[in-house]
């Protein structure tokens, strides 16, 4: 049954509503939203002078009109204690989006807490402690007291190795400059912690180091640039379904060709046509079936390749083209190592740390394309692609334009190679790429992520770190550490390896439980003394700052409420490095707080603790965490530490609106912050000598421990990842009746061959399996996939797709979950809950 | 976005090829209350009759407005028992056509029973109450609710989402 609302009608904007500025706090793509509030006793009207609109709402209003919102797009939350009507529309005036909203962010409304409406009354109102057996709630300062108590007696015992960390790095909700400078000022600040790890891998290390050391930031074009491109290439990366709003508004135009006006205006000297697409993925995607629709099959070139080959792939596509000679000689000769082998001395990269790429020597593309040099039919033959194809493709990003023309690729890349298969090499044989023709710092150009997340990253160094950095899973498992405290994080849901780690986890933290029970909650000494014992003896205490009660949760001691965007002011920029500010529009939750604010708290504590421990030295390390609000938080870190931060204030980016500016920011004038379009376009990349770096990527396999073998022992590939409904781990969808009514299980798509004989029909929950792990699904028939070849939606509270990934990763510690084999097995027929789920084909056809 | 205006003009004219009627028009709303009296709980919807059964052929969609003219809307024979179906073969459904994402006009697949939609690829289960299958939609799509009657007479008689373009669905 498709899930109704049965809402025949929503209450009108009034002329005079509130009007807060909002980044939607979902994806990469951070599209511009604005949040109109007003009591909630009152309404605007129909007539034009009534609504915010000036409209005559009483006719039916055109396609892409400003004057309307879905029922998702309302709700009635508090704002400064009182309930107003609240609608979060997109933005017609944002660049982004142009007014565009996705199913993910046009139900910000929506997935807001409210008490009126009944809308994720799942959110944490107030600390909770482990109490007579089960998780009560308590007062701020109590919890505080008993993290900061347990907390200083494990590092006086084990040292601050004994801290281990979980946390966020991105922007968006549940992340954010603000949150990021407030976890990493105390961790990084007033401790130097080296056991912690992000929200979806299992150490503190770049998903792209690679591109970094090789002196190219991969956030370095703008989304206009995919307006601008000859070609497209997006490789491991399904844009419709996970970057929406950019994909709809800058890519299609260009696919449309309704983006030619643009490029004849701002590139007048050279000849233009509608964008050709180039889609590196094993899977007929979304993506792909939109792009062939808009741009006709003949300009849509899909490189299904074997899974985890897009290494040679890139070896191959480089060769081709130095052979040919579609190369950029004067960039190469200006702006990187060039061609010939630069003298050896002084090794210029990696920029910090020590892995396998430690002080190699320096290389020209002529060495480059000596070491990896592979064919279109010796790729061809590891690949399964055609060499035509390898060759058509390889033209389609370099082969000059008419005249000579230099042509214009744009490189997008995310999770398929970020997680995939030898992450370092398979970043840098693709960067590789970009810079032999010249596509870093010029208009259509860019190697770029695409993104999950948006970004908001300002923290102290973390040098200390190291490189490879710890692979926090392992230590956990392995007994490691006394205390964990996790930042919005779910790792049950989201992590490798999650099978054997959530086993693990559950026993010591039972064993912190069990001891907890022993003695009086009130008697804190008596408390403490319990858990320190426990955690002596193998236990482990944990600590979960979240705005849900989440899966890894039910294992904590102790959760801590935390608010998110819209409920505080929150800063992030997007995947072009767009900063904006979403103002607090609503009031968090009980007494839910931000996460910046909550480190403070903790560091507070620390310091009062460590004192009263007759640490002196110590507590005042703790010092400076004084806030008491958000922006607080954002002028001791952004404004203080980012490059540009001192040009940018809340009231600044107030007036940029939802649009913002460009980082980093250069200066402020005529009342606005002046930004950065694209990197590097002065040709001077991020190394000391300001040259970028060729990196040699030879072809070694299936490099993760264990991958190969499980290939061999397996008959199909578990590939997994992302679905346009469901956003990250689905912690707020999983109380979307919307998203729930259409996925009650993760799906698992599958050629009916593969379903028919196994014994599975559609929907039917079957089991995932392998020699990792297992988990749940159930089957979507999808006749468009491969046979042998399945895709498992990632990271879902119904059935977590990590814990079939094994616990194989690169050298820098850099999981690689897309390479997964595996086999399925019926368990049962399709439950209630799943037989009003339509298994039709997602993917459009044009009638 | 850009091109969407010709798109949807495409959209428009595609729609429906085959079908062997005009839009029908929908009959005056129901009589409303005195200007004086409170105001209801819900909007009351108008009854409007769409089509005879003896009308519909399997596959051929009948393109309809409901609750009033300028809402567009499709009356659709299956060929088997449906969410919301009704008369003889329960599998006759009517809903919006206007995409509750953008507005833009959908197109009837027959091959497997959906609707889909040319500005941003969403598409919808005519078989299961108008569920998204795969699309920015943020609600599966407006179904009529409909009544057949002794003679065959197929009625309009309620919706359940809001349609696009309107913040309320009777708009009179």
């Amino acid at each position: 049954m498709a899930f109704k609302r049965n809402i025949d009608r929503l209450p009108i904007i009034p002329a005079d509503a509130t009007v807060h500025n909002v980044s939607c706090h979902y994806c990469i793509v951070g599209c511009g939203y604005k949040a109109y509030s007003w009591p909630v006793n009152q309404q605007g009207g129909f007539a034009a002078g009534e609504n915010w609109a000036g409209t005559n709402l009483g006719e039916q209003q055109p396609a892409e009109t400003d004057a309307w919102y879905s029922p998702s797009m309302h709700n009635v939350v508090r704002q400064g204690g009182r309930d107003v009507h609240l609608v979060i529309k997109p933005d017609v005036h944002c660049s982004v989006n142009s007014g565009l909203g996705s199913f993910r962010g046009a139900r910000l409304a929506e997935l807001s807490y409210s008490t009126v409406r009944g809308t994720q009354l799942q959110r944490l109102t107030e600390p909770m402690v482990w109490r007579y057996g089960k998780m009560q709630p308590t007062a701020w300062d109590d919890a505080l007291d008993l993290v900061a108590r347990v907390t200083a007696a494990v590092i006086k015992e084990q040292g601050e190795d004994g801290l281990i960390v979980s946390c966020y790095d991105h922007g968006g909700a549940g992340g954010g400059y603000e949150n990021t400078w407030g976890t990493g000022k105390l961790y990084f600040g007033a401790m130097k912690v080296k056991n912690i790890r992000i929200h979806n891998r299992p150490a503190y290390n770049s998903e792209v180091h690679a591109s970094r050391d090789m002196g190219v930031g991969e956030l370095n074009n703008c989304y206009e640039d995919a307006e601008l491109a000859d070609t497209i290439v997006a490789i491991g990366a399904n844009a419709l379904e996970t970057q929406t709003n950019y994909f709809l508004n800058h890519w299609v135009p260009n696919l449309r060709g309704t983006s030619l006006a643009k490029k004849q205006a701002e590139l007048p000297d050279e000849p233009h046509a509608p964008g050709r697409i180039i889609i590196i993925d094993p899977r007929r995607t979304a993506t792909v079936a939109a792009c062939e629709a808009e741009a006709g099959k003949d300009n849509v070139l899909h490189l299904a390749l074997e899974s985890g080959t897009d290494l040679v792939l890139f070896n191959a596509l480089l060769t081709e083209i130095y052979d040919k000679g579609w190369l950029d000689r004067e960039f190469i000769e200006a702006s990187t190592t060039g061609f010939a082998s630069p003298p050896a001395e002084p090794p210029m990269f990696p920029a910090r740390g020590g892995a396998e790429q430690d002080n190699p020597p320096l290389f020209g593309l002529d060495d480059v394309v000596a070491a990896i040099r592979t064919s279109p039919e010796e790729a061809a033959a590891i690949t399964g692609l055609s060499p035509d194809d390898i060759r058509k493709a390889a033209a389609w990003i370099a082969e000059p334009k008419a005249g000579g023309k230099r042509r214009r690729t744009m490189f997008g890349y995310e999770k398929g190679i970020i997680w995939g298969n030898d992450n370092y090499r398979t970043n840098a044989a693709l960067v590789n790429i970009a810079l032999a023709t010249g596509n870093v710092g010029r208009p259509g150009g860019g190697v770029v992520r695409l993104g999950g997340h948006q970004e908001g990253y300002v923290r102290p160094s973390d040098a200390h770190v190291g490189r490879p950095a710890a692979y926090v899973d392992q230590l956990l498992i392995g007994g490691r550490g006394g205390v964990h405290h996790i930042w919005g994080c779910d790792h049950y849901k989201t992590t490798l390896n999650a099978h054997e780690f959530k086993r693990v986890y559950k026993r010591r933290t039972d064993l912190v439980k069990d001891a907890m029970s022993t003695v009086p909650y009130g008697d804190r000494p008596a408390l403490v003394a319990a858990i320190v014992q426990a955690i002596r003896q193998g236990g482990l205490f944990s600590v979960n700052i979240d705005i849900v009660p989440s899966q890894i949760g039910q294992a904590c001691h102790v959760w801590l409420p935390a608010a998110t965007a819209g409920e505080m002011n929150l800063t992030s920029m997007n995947g072009e490095r767009r900063m904006r500010l979403t103002e607090r529009y609503m009031d968090p939750p009980g007494s839910a707080m931000p996460d910046c604010l909550i480190a403070a708290r903790i560091a507070n504590h620390m310091e009062a603790v460590l004192r009263e421990m007759g640490d002196a030295a110590y507590a005042d390390q703790f010092k400076g965490f004084d806030w008491q609000t958000e922006e607080d938080a954002f002028m001791d870190g952004y404004h203080q530490h980012a490059a540009g931060g001192e040009h940018v204030t809340y009231e600044r980016l107030r007036a940029m609106g939802t649009n913002g500016f460009l980082e980093p920011a250069v200066g402020f004038a005529d009342g606005k912050i002046q930004g950065t379009k694209r990197l590097y376009t002065d040709g001077r990349f991020s190394t000391p000598d300001g040259k970028a770096r060729f990196f040699v990527t030879q072809w070694r396999g299936l490099e993760a421990a264990g991958k190969q073998q499980q290939k061999d022992r397996f008959p199909l590939l578990i590939n997994n990842g992302r679905s346009n409904q469901v956003w990250q781990s689905a912690f707020l969808d999983q109380r979307s009746e919307l998203v729930t009514d259409r996925f009650p299980f993760p799906f698992i798509e599958m050629h009916p061959d593969d379903m028919a004989s196994r014994g599975i029909k559609a929907g039917d929950l079957v089991e995932v399996f392998n020699d990792a792990g297992a988990t749940q699904a159930m089957a979507y028939p999808t006749p468009s996939a491969k046979p042998g070849q399945t895709f498992m939606l990632f990271g879902y509270p119904t059935g977590a797709q990590g814990n079939v990934v094994n616990a194989g990763v690169n050298e820098l510690v850099i999981p690689n979950y897309k390479q997964t084999w595996g086999d399925v097995r019926k368990l049962a027929d399709a439950p209630e809950a799943v037989k009003g789920v339509s298994f039709k084909n997602k993917h459009y056809e044009p009638v | 976005m850009k091109g969407c205006a010709r798109l949807a003009d495409l959209g428009r004219r595609q729609f429906l090829t085959g079908s062997a009627a005009a839009a029908v028009a929908v009959g005056a709303a129901a009589p409303r209350s005195a200007a004086a009296a409170p105001p209801l709980a819900g909007v009351v919807y108008p009854s409007a009759k769409l089509a005879n059964v003896a009308d519909l052929a399997v596959d051929q969609p009948l393109e309809i407005t409901y609750p009033d003219p300028s809402s567009p809307g499709v009356l659709l024979k299956l060929g088997a028992p449906a969410t919301g179906g009704v008369g003889p073969d329960g599998d006759i459904v009517a809903f919006s056509t206007l995409c509750p994402h953008k507005g833009f006009p959908l197109g009837y697949h027959a091959a497997d029973k959906s609707l889909s939609c040319p500005g941003h690829y969403s598409r919808f289960d005519c078989e299961n109450g108008g569920q998204q299958i795969w699309g920015q939609a943020t609600q599966n799509l407006p179904q009529f609710k409909l009544r057949v009657d002794e003679r065959g007479d197929i009625y309009a008689e309620g919706v359940d989402e809001l349609i696009y373009g309107r913040l309320s669905n009777v708009l009179a």
